[in-house]
């Protein structure tokens, strides 16, 4: 995959990934085996059928090709660029075993990409409506998915966004040099095609409740409200000025436009030494962040070692390129204020592994051994938890575990007609994995209507909520 | 987009907004506020609810202009379109018949106290209600609150209007000489603080409505975290009442004025680009009062 240089675009907020020519795409397909029971399709949460597309690439029926991938995913061009890849189709690919996998993650961004710059305007059919209303909340990947899926089918379709703009994690949490913000709205664009109506500013529970949209005639729910909450450590010197949760730090560049203040109203502090503890993805994009807004030492602090990481392998590696520095092994215990209420610097133990843990991963423990970091700012992203607005709201509804939704294999909920998926039933996850979650209970909410007797329908009350 | 039905200058530095916002009229309490973004590329900004009409589907706003977002706010006019409103946000206040309860609004803190003296006084509460400024020009809504309150008390810095002093004085007084079940104090910081360490010895239950710095207002960023009895709370889904004795006002306070820089330059900027034309006397208070 080609990449921008290191030093050029570690100074601005352009894509990193260049994505492959059609040359390259073209001789990388011809690499595919054309495995008869492919791995790449079993590493897949929704089960693209990895080889039919590839063996389009290879006749350069482009427009063939991301049909296949639409058929299971509505959201290549953007699956393309943040799938983990390696641990999904690429993982499961018999060509890695002695060598290279095929690079299936860059093909399928490539079809995305060349469809939007040379090919038709894919011209949407609008399904014939079908007289049966869903309400969608939140529209992240999981609620887009689901929307257009229903939307297909001749359902009418209202997505309900708390933020001023649609897209969830995509917009608020995915920085635009790893998914450039047009990309998301192209998407938008495609969903609003098939008849989908987006109400932003609509923060249900609060502006709406659910009891009150069964009331206005949705027959069926889906929650999709994602995983926004951010975690914490209960460290001493977490309040302080400087010290950020990713979250509100991606936020407020990635949602406000805070990197083009005061041109833009909301503001970032801008510091020269950044420690984010973390070594997800968020703690990725948010070193990587705080690097373009101009710190000069950016460091990942991380309790495990590099094998470790959960972060995207392409993320860490462009993290280093860029000159992010490693700490592994390291974990915060106290974070110091100078005189004025403000980071000076960080506290941290030394950490050794012990045996593995219910994850699998080595655990880390406190070797007793710790040291100091100046750094006069620190980004906390060490996992999402469930935000609790729309949940509380709902009453009689199943959660487990931190406030997570209790549903089944098709997404339905303890509640008739409340159906949920993504990060909001499972916990920080993926957009591929929440897509698939949203086309499960598409489905699953299509034969739940149908399966409404007009008599019952009739009958149905919100209170059933209750 | 929200349209503004009535604008109206309270003072120098406080207008208010009527606006068309049929839902969040009709699921408004008491203690609710919203995020506000003006337009594209305007931040967004917590402001209290300061009355709501479910009939007519509007809500008041009422603010002080105390900062570029918030002057940019008081250029709206009738008619004007405003691009983003969320809302009703926020714990509500918790309503119920308490008896005596006193009420301690500083500067543009009374923008939260009115619809919580409505609700109290639809409770049949009796309500005390202490409204503090630095000057007689500054008192907002004191006709509105006359015309519900069972006692109103007028304090001010300088001793233009009622009583010269603070709003501790009268709050004393009022403590020792009724049997006062709750107060409740909205205002600058050091004001909600003074309440607390004024009620704290004769353990009376002290709501204080806080006002950190938000960004998106429904618990997804934790920009607005304060310590509350030694716990991180976000103030936009856990509060932003708490209980007055439990808070840590100094970290608010520290907090608030992290921006203080930036605000700043915003404001420098806004005031080149309108050449004069807007004028800020400004409050102390880095996120003014009123503004959450």
């Amino acid at each position: 995959m080609r990449t921008r240089d290191p030093k050029k675009r570690a100074k601005n907020f352009l894509e990193v990934s260049l994505g492959i020519t059609e040359t390259q795409a073209v001789k990388e397909a011809k690499r595919c085996l054309q495995c008869k029971r492919p791995k790449c399709v079993e590493g897949c949460p929704v089960e693209i059928d990895i080889p039919r597309f590839i063996s389009m690439i290879r006749e350069k029926d482009y427009t063939g090709g991301l049909q296949v991938i639409r058929e299971y995913n509505l959201l290549p061009a953007i699956c393309g660029r943040v799938c983990p890849q390696e641990n999904q189709c690429q993982g499961g690919c018999i060509l890695g075993k002695k060598k290279t996998p095929i690079a299936i993650g860059a093909l399928e961004r490539f079809l995305a990409d060349y469809e939007a710059a040379y090919g038709d305007a894919e011209a949407p059919v609008k399904a014939k409506p079908n007289g049966h209303k869903v309400a969608v909340i939140g529209s992240g990947p999981a609620g887009l998915t689901v929307a257009s899926d229903l939307a297909k089918l001749g359902y009418e379709i209202t997505i309900f966004e708390a933020l001023h703009e649609p897209g969830g994690v995509l917009v608020y949490g995915i920085p635009e040099f790893r998914l450039p913000k047009k990309i998301i709205q192209g998407e938008i664009e495609y969903v609003k095609s098939l008849g989908v109506e987006i109400k932003v500013n609509w923060v249900v529970g609060r502006t709406e409740t659910i009891d009150e949209l069964f009331e206005e005639g949705y027959e069926a729910a889906f929650i999709g409200t994602g995983a926004g909450a951010p975690r914490y450590m209960s460290i001493p010197g977490e309040n302080l000025n400087n010290v950020y949760f990713a979250s509100e730090f991606l936020t407020r560049v990635n949602l406000m436009k805070a990197d083009r203040f005061p041109e833009y109203d909301t503001p970032v502090k801008k510091a020269t030494n950044v420690a984010v503890i973390g070594g997800g993805n968020v703690a990725m994009d948010a070193a990587r962040t705080a690097l373009r807004l101009g710190a000069k030492n950016v460091y990942i602090v991380y309790r495990r070692s590099e094998y470790e990481l959960p972060s995207r392998q392409e993320e860490v590696e462009h993290a280093k390129e860029e000159g992010i520095k490693f700490k592994y092994l390291t974990s915060p215990k106290e974070i110091v204020s100078d005189e004025k209420g403000y980071v000076k610097a960080m506290i941290c133990d030394r950490m050794v592994l012990c045996e593995p843990d219910p994850s699998g991963r080595r655990r880390p423990e406190c070797s007793g051994d710790e040291f100091t970091m100046k750094v006069d700012q620190v980004i906390m992203a060490i996992g999402q938890a469930s935000n609790p607005i729309l949940t509380h709201s709902v009453k009689g509804l199943n959660l487990w575990g931190g406030g997570y939704i209790e549903v089944d294999e098709n997404g339905a909920t303890n509640l008739p007609g409340i159906f949920a998926g993504g990060d909001i039933a499972t916990g920080a996850a993926t957009v591929i994995s929440a897509m698939g979650a949203g086309k499960r209970a598409a489905r699953a909410i299509d034969s739940y209507i149908k399966s409404l007797k007009v008599s019952l329908r009739k009958k149905r009350k919100p209170s059933a909520a209750k | 987009m929200f349209k503004v039905l009535e604008k109206e200058v309270v003072n120098d530095q406080v207008d208010s907004l009527v606006i068309d916002a049929p839902y969040i009229a009709s699921h408004a309490q008491a203690g609710n506020f919203v995020v506000v973004r003006m337009h594209e590329k305007g931040e967004r900004i917590p402001l209290t609810i300061a009355d709501s009409d479910t009939a007519r589907g509007t809500i008041t706003l009422l603010f002080q202009k105390i900062g570029k977002s918030t002057e940019e706010f008081g250029t709206l006019k009738q008619g004007d379109l405003i691009r983003d409103i969320a809302g009703p946000l926020g714990h509500p206040t918790p309503i119920k018949k308490y008896g005596h309860c006193v009420l301690v609004g500083g500067g543009i803190g009374v923008a939260t106290l009115y619809p919580i003296l409505k609700a109290l006084k639809q409770k049949k509460n009796k309500v005390t209600v202490i409204l503090g400024a630095r000057s007689h020009d500054l008192i907002v809504w004191e006709d509105k609150f006359r015309e519900l309150a069972s006692d109103i008390l007028v304090i001010t810095d300088d001793g233009s209007s009622g009583i010269k002093g603070v709003v501790t004085m009268p709050l004393k007084e009022v403590i020792e000489s009724s049997a006062v079940k709750i107060a409740m104090a909205v205002g600058p910081v050091r004001m909600m603080q003074a309440v607390a360490e004024l009620t704290r010895p004769y353990k009376l239950q002290t709501l204080v409505s806080l006002n950190p710095v938000m960004v998106e207002g429904t618990g997804m960023c934790g920009a607005c975290r304060v310590h509350i009895a030694g716990k991180t709370k976000f103030a936009c889904i856990e509060g932003p009442e708490f209980n007055a004795h439990d808070v840590d006002f100094e970290e608010l306070i520290n907090r608030q004025g992290f921006y203080r820089e930036e605000e700043a330059e915003s404001m420098e900027k806004y005031k080149k680009k309108c050449k004069g034309k807007c004028k800020n006397k400004g409050s102390k208070d880095p996120r003014g009062q009123g503004v959450k």
